[in-house]
């Protein structure tokens, strides 16, 4: 198949490597730097004459000018076959549970595991006889995983139409052992195993069409799925300074979406966070199927102390692996933490390479990179008639918590929905810190439209009222103005602000939400009464007591109904009557 | 044995060139010239060209000075024996006492794998209430205290220092001006902490370029206790002198900078450094408090700002205390469930009516009219700074929260704080 070639180190600089070559080599593909005995994982970034620019995805320490590095005509792929949920990889695709049982505390440099584990074998169910005719992404037989149907797939690299020679019958198979022979339109074999490698940096296209996202993505956060709905296969992007939210958001995005499956990619974050979703996610029941939470979740884990080079990579793993399962007809979730780590690890290596920068230093493509990966989110019908879909979120840590900077406004300019966390209302601890006034989305909501807008209207009125009276004071403001202030106020009280750590509250689901939505939308045009606003300011503070105590009792409980007769009777007391 | 050179090609800032060969990347060399011997380390290979940078700068460098190449990277010994000592930000003795050459261990060594992290579970107490009830520190966090020039940042350290429950202290100095120091010696050793101490202190006087090396000899020594199943609290201060020092080192590399001159990877390398706290799966841990001074007290300078996206929260010092907005310790909920049951109320209660009395305050100075409940609230914020946020104050958490009971008693009816009765039925002061 593939030959590899040798070249020599000629230059190194930080993880960037300057190779002498005498025989073809291919842009982005994968290398080895040979220092004794250290076989150090690289990929080709840039050829000028016949030296080839390689970035190391590891330390260079101790790499010599004139070291071989050997190159292997691949490009930089993932494996893609059954035992991939659960798992917890490096951005390269290392599973690291399984480093740690080789090599202990540290990651060993140099130590690489493939992703599969090539002894667990799989009940394997073939879904096509000898003679029928299948293209690329078409099942071929099943695997149980988990909770999944896993198909098993025509390899996505095959081209046209293809003749089934041989299947294998039931039976456990490794993701190794050969389970169909296909022919193709020039007579070739194909062999295939439950299991296929795919270049990372390609978007897999084996799809009749891609459709428009409609369908709403419900995540239960309320400011979310009411105000900035997500579509399922659409794109946002939840930018803001540290501190404000944007990981826990993330977190329980990750615990309560409505999705099959859900890829976390942590990307130049913190590890400990990581640990957090690693350790208790086992322990967690996912509320859909029962079962642990564990079976729909799939962890690539970069975190900012692990080679800065493998940042790209592990958002273009994560991305890679989610249009996998979408070829299975499944809803797939892929949340990046953070893609400013992904730019600046861009940037780095654009500045070793001496490449003209843009904006604070930024490389001029930035833009277009960013562009390409979300574009890889999408919905798609395949060729059986199901729908699958790619949902991305991603982070991003704009310096200084300033948007006009390069990453966010290339983010801005692709996605579907943008949530803009605040300072001002995470220092106020009115999480979610979603900025009401300044985030939008392009897609359809779980609520009535006219609902929304008329709490929006609310919320800025709201928002002038409160402006106005830091310089008259409360004195200077009529009353009609001041309950205007105290509307908006106890909309954000009760409905956007949400306790994510409370079992009750931090998860509203949609048919919820429609249904206080409605109810919260009711208060707000109420024409209300109040003699002064002393009472006005006391009937906001009780009422919205009695609201947050609803949102903590489950729907079908008596309590529910009980807090909701209150309300409605508080409410009653003090509406006018015209 | 090691090859010699003795031709320099180029000599900029602290960066040297020679002509070698069988050079491995971030070896070590030994420059000699008439002023003076220095490490050197290789940043950069460019066929026969070899890049040093030199420890103790360029100044000085002759053109004929010689270079010996050592064949390994920078190392650090370790034993028992460094506790109590003090060295340089290059390893070298700054005490009088022996050179320790056991167990080299290299420096910047690889990260832990994310799998053999446990979650944080134990609370290091500090006797700080501003720290122990409403920012609870917790072992293996990482924070910094953002602070501006003049507050008494290194007392504060060296107090946490001094009072957590941790088998070693390692001090990073960067920067220290040579009074702060002597200061953190004599403190620790009055007080009994020199003997489970190490120092590594690079003062303003000396070379930049061993400013670089003290947070990485700093935690490669507290990863080896730490292996060792020791607690280890590791002490950083400043790191915006190290993040000043990549500064001039890459723009003297004529580096493309990417926000006020500080290079584009500013953010990978303090997180290389401030990942190394952990808690590992079955031996010690460590934790890192570090101090970040914000120059023209602004956190969206980008050392802040940086340090801000990496660390697990933060605590602001102004004014001689620690604020009690912006302070958070993103960990404290880890621990603070499981120290007293009405840690979390008295924690919640008392900030939620300091903000109140803050806006009382702000009410007072546009004139507005003061109410009863407004003269409620500026007698407790009185009684808030004085006996919780002074930094004199000195007492373990249980007698926090029961200070905090009393302030809350003397100022305000049980009704009026919005703590549920189950809570005031069992806490309020009696009489
Ligand atoms: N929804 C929430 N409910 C309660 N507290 C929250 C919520 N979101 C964030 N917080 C608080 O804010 C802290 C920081 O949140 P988070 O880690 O999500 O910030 P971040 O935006 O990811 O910051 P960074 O950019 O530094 O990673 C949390 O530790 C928690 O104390
Ligand atoms: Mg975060």
């Amino acid at each position: 198949m593939t030959t590899t070639h040798l070249g020599k180190i000629r230059g190194i600089n930080g993880n960037l490597l300057r190779v002498e070559f005498s025989s073809p080599v291919a842009q982005n593909e994968v290398a080895y730097a040979h220092s004794g005995e250290l076989r150090l994982k690289a990929e080709v970034i840039r050829i000028r004459g016949n030296i080839a620019e390689a970035q190391v995805f590891e330390d260079t320490g101790d790499l010599r000018v004139g070291d071989a590095v050997e190159f292997t005509g691949e490009l930089l792929s993932v494996e893609l076959g059954p035992g991939l949920l659960s798992s917890i990889y490096d951005g390269l695709q290392n599973p690291l549970p399984e480093l740690a049982a080789e090599s202990g505390f540290f990651l060993q440099r140099g130590k690489y595991l493939p992703a599969l584990d090539r002894k667990k074998t799989w009940a394997f169910t073939p879904k096509v006889k000898v003679g029928d005719t299948v293209q690329a992404g078409d099942a071929l037989g099943a695997v149980p995983e988990g909770i999944f149907e896993h198909r098993i797939m025509t390899p996505f690299r095959l081209r046209g139409k293809l003749t089934v020679q041989e299947i294998a019958p039931g039976g456990a198979y490794t993701v190794e052992q050969e389970v169909a022979k296909l022919k193709d339109e020039q007579g070739r074999l194909h062999t295939v195993s439950l299991m296929q490698r795919w270049p990372v940096k390609m978007p897999i296209k084996a799809y009749v069409e891609r459709l428009r996202p409609t369908e709403p993505l419900t995540t239960k956060v309320r400011i979310v799925d009411t105000f900035f709905p997500v579509a399922r296969g659409g794109t946002y992007c939840i930018p803001g300074p540290f501190g404000a939210g944007k990981t826990v958001l993330q977190q329980i995005t990750s615990r309560y979406a409505d999705v099959d499956i859900v890829i976390i990619a942590a990307c130049g974050e913190r590890a400990g966070e990581v640990v957090e979703t690693l350790r208790e996610f086992p322990h967690l029941e996912d509320p859909r199927t029962g079962r642990s939470l564990m079976e729909r979740t799939l962890i690539i884990c970069n975190t900012s102390s692990m080679p800065v080079a493998a940042r790209e990579a592990s958002v273009y793993t994560g991305v890679t692996l989610a249009e996998y399962y979408r070829q299975m007809g499944l809803n797939v979730l892929l949340l990046a933490d953070s893609t400013s780590r992904w730019a600046q690890a861009l940037r780095e290596m654009s500045g070793r390479l001496e490449e003209i920068p843009g904006e604070e230093a930024f490389p001029a493509y930035l833009e277009s990179v960013i562009a390409a990966f979300y574009e890889r989110g999408g919905v798609v019908k395949l060729r059986d008639g199901s729908i699958g879909s790619v949902t991305i979120g991603g982070t991003v840590s704009p310096a200084g918590g300033n948007f006009e900077e390069p990453v966010t406004q290339s983010t801005l300019k692709v996605v579907g929905a943008f949530h803009g966390l605040s300072r001002e209302r995470s220092d106020a601890r009115r999480f979610p810190a979603i900025q009401p006034l300044d985030s939008w989305s392009k897609y359809g909501g779980v609520v009535p439209d006219e609902q929304v807008s008329f709490a929006r209207a609310m919320l800025r009125r709201g928002g002038e009222v409160n402006q106005m009276m830091k310089v008259v004071g409360e004195e200077g403001t009529s009353i009609d103005d001041f309950v205007v202030y105290l509307k908006a106020e106890f909309l954000d009280a009760v409905y956007l602000q949400q306790d994510a750590y409370h079992e009750v509250d931090a998860a509203t689901p949609a048919e919820r939400q429609q249904y206080v939505f409605e109810r919260i939308h009711g208060v707000l045009r109420a024409p209300l009464r109040f003699a002064e606003k002393d009472a006005a300011r006391q009937f906001f503070q009780r009422l919205t007591q009695l609201v947050k105590d609803w949102n903590r009792v489950p729907q079908d409980s008596p309590e529910f109904k009980n807090l909701e007769t209150r309300a409605t009777q508080m409410l009653a007391e003090v509406t006018a009557h015209a | 044995m090691h090859k010699t050179y003795q031709q320099i090609e180029q000599i900029a800032g602290n960066v040297i060139v020679v002509r070698a060969d069988g050079i491995g990347y971030r070896e070590l060399a030994q420059v000699t010239s008439e002023h003076g011997t220095s490490l050197a380390q290789v940043i950069r290979l460019e066929g026969e060209r070899v890049y040093l940078q030199v420890f103790a700068g360029g100044r000085g460098i002759m053109t004929d000075a010689q270079v010996r190449f050592l064949g390994h990277p920078m190392e650090i010994p370790f034993s028992d024996a460094l506790l109590g000592r003090i060295f340089t930000g290059s390893g070298q003795p700054r005490d009088r006492g022996p050179v320790i050459s056991e167990n080299e261990t290299p420096i910047g060594g690889p990260s832990v794998n994310p799998a053999k992290r446990i979650i944080p579970r134990n609370m290091v107490r500090t006797g700080i209430p501003m720290i122990d009830v409403f920012n609870t520190l917790v072992e293996s966090q990482k924070l910094p205290i953002f602070s501006v020039a003049g507050e008494p940042y290194n007392p504060l350290l060296a107090r946490i220092a001094l009072q957590a429950e941790v088998d070693v202290i390692i001090l990073g100095g960067m920067g220290l001006k040579h009074d702060d120091y002597l200061y953190f010696r004599d403190i620790l050793e009055e007080k009994g902490a020199l003997t489970r101490s190490v120092m590594f202190v690079h003062t303003a006087a000396d070379p930049t370029v061993e400013c670089l090396m003290v947070p990485d000899i700093s935690l490669a020594v507290a990863e080896q206790f730490a292996l060792q199943n020791k607690r280890v609290l590791v002490l950083l201060t400043d790191m915006t002198n190290f993040a000043d020092a990549m500064k001039e080192i890459a723009i003297t590399m004529e580096q493309i900078p990417s926000n006020r001159g500080y290079p584009g990877d500013l953010y990978s390398q303090l997180a290389s450094r401030y990942e190394k706290a952990v808690d590992f799966d079955t031996a010690g841990s460590i934790t890192i408090l570090a101090v970040t001074s914000m120059p023209g007290d602004d956190v969206t300078h980008p050392v802040p700002d940086n340090t801000g996206y990496i660390t697990e929260g933060q605590f602001y010092l102004r004014n001689g205390r620690i604020e009690p907005f912006g302070s958070l310790s993103r960990l404290k909920q880890l621990v603070n469930d499981k120290t007293r049951a009405d840690h979390r109320t008295i924690m919640n209660s008392m900030i939620q009516l300091y903000a109140s009395y803050r806006e009382t305050l702000e009410k007072q100075a546009m004139g507005f009219r003061m109410s009863a409940w407004d003269q409620k609230l500026l007698k407790y914020g009185v009684r808030f700074e004085r006996e919780m946020m002074d930094l004199t104050v000195n007492i373990p958490l249980e007698k926090a929260l029961d200070l905090g009971w009393q302030i809350l008693a003397d100022c305000f009816d049980p009704a009026e704080t919005g703590i549920p009765s189950k809570m005031t039925d069992q806490y309020w002061p009696k009489g």
